[in-house]
């Protein structure tokens, strides 16, 4: 499977994402923003980072890139388009994904390890998934999602919410939500659910000595679902 | 020409810095403030005489670019 991974000035998670994919097999190449277009790719990755040191609001400027409309163009044509944290940020300025990500409800940078649930295995990324609760890891400061009713219905309806910040056990409340985020939503996914956008990082979650192996299963069923 | 932008958050949308400024400023003995929202004002300088003409590029770089209209309003002042 062939991946391309997004960089924009003030990434850095982008490499942490390339030694993540290739370390389960995906042949992995690194993509400049200010290209025009992307390598033949099955996935293309838009990384953790604070793009153009969050400026405007978090992902617009990197929105607004050259490569962008090549990745819309991927997206709308089928193609699986993940972004983790100011990569989900970057996709719904781009318009791929509903609503946006609000500063943290209480005003504070968030890094810690956190539990969420899988919603939806209806879709290339967690279909067959062994595991409904993963351990991920959180650091942003906005990773408050928002969006108006009639969208969240519409999210809900379609069963576009793709993973929510949870208990260990799976419990969903307030005290399991670390932002604010409605609903306790941590990732969602576009309608026809190819692009994927969620705050936590899987991609620092791939070895079980350092940090956690949930990270691992996530790529692995990309892998498998692909294969 | 110089155009004037002023963004805030939608009525109904959390500010929380908003809020932390509120608390602050009751803490601070200013017990009259009710409600405290933060904004963005933009000052744009635009190669065009027209004000009109002006306003309305100034309009839909608002759109494009200055305001996320999922949670924000702007005024051009």
């Amino acid at each position: 499977m062939r991946s391309s991974v997004i960089i924009f000035p003030g990434s850095n998670c982008d490499r942490d994402m390339d030694v993540a994919l290739k370390k389960f097999g995906f042949k992995n190449q690194m993509v400049w923003h200010n290209d025009k277009s992307i390598p033949k790719s099955d996935l293309i990755v838009l990384p953790g980072g604070f793009s153009y040191g969050d400026y405007l609001r978090c992902g617009s400027i990197a929105s607004k890139s050259k490569i962008i409309k090549s990745v819309i163009d991927f997206a709308n044509s089928g193609g699986l388009v993940l972004g983790i944290c100011n990569g989900f940020q970057i996709l719904t300025e781009t318009g791929l994904l509903n609503g946006i990500l609000q500063q943290n409800k209480f005003l504070n940078f968030i890094c810690s390890n956190v539990y969420v649930k899988v919603k939806d295995k209806q879709n290339k990324y967690f279909k067959d998934l062994k595991k409904d609760v993963l351990e991920l890891h959180i650091a942003h400061n906005e990773g408050n999602y928002f969006c108006s009713n009639d969208e969240l219905k519409s999210l809900e309806d379609n069963n576009q919410i793709a993973v929510t910040y949870c208990g260990e056990d799976g419990t969903e409340n307030e005290t399991t939500n670390p932002n604010g985020a409605i609903k306790n939503i941590a990732g969602i996914f576009n309608k026809n659910k190819n692009v994927l956008g969620m705050m936590p990082h899987p991609e620092r979650m791939i070895d079980k000595y350092l940090s956690g192996a949930d990270g691992s299963l996530f790529f692995k069923n990309i892998l498998d679902n692909f294969n | 020409m110089k155009i004037k932008v002023i963004v805030t958050l939608k009525n109904g949308v959390l500010d929380p810095q908003g809020k932390a400024i509120q608390q602050t400023l009751k803490g601070m003995n200013f017990g009259n403030v009710e409600d405290v929202r933060q904004g963005k004002y933009f000052e744009i300088e635009v190669k065009e005489k027209d004000e009109k003409k002006a306003k309305s590029l100034v309009d839909d770089m608002c759109k494009k670019l200055l305001a996320n209209l999922v949670i924000e309003d702007y005024k051009i002042v």
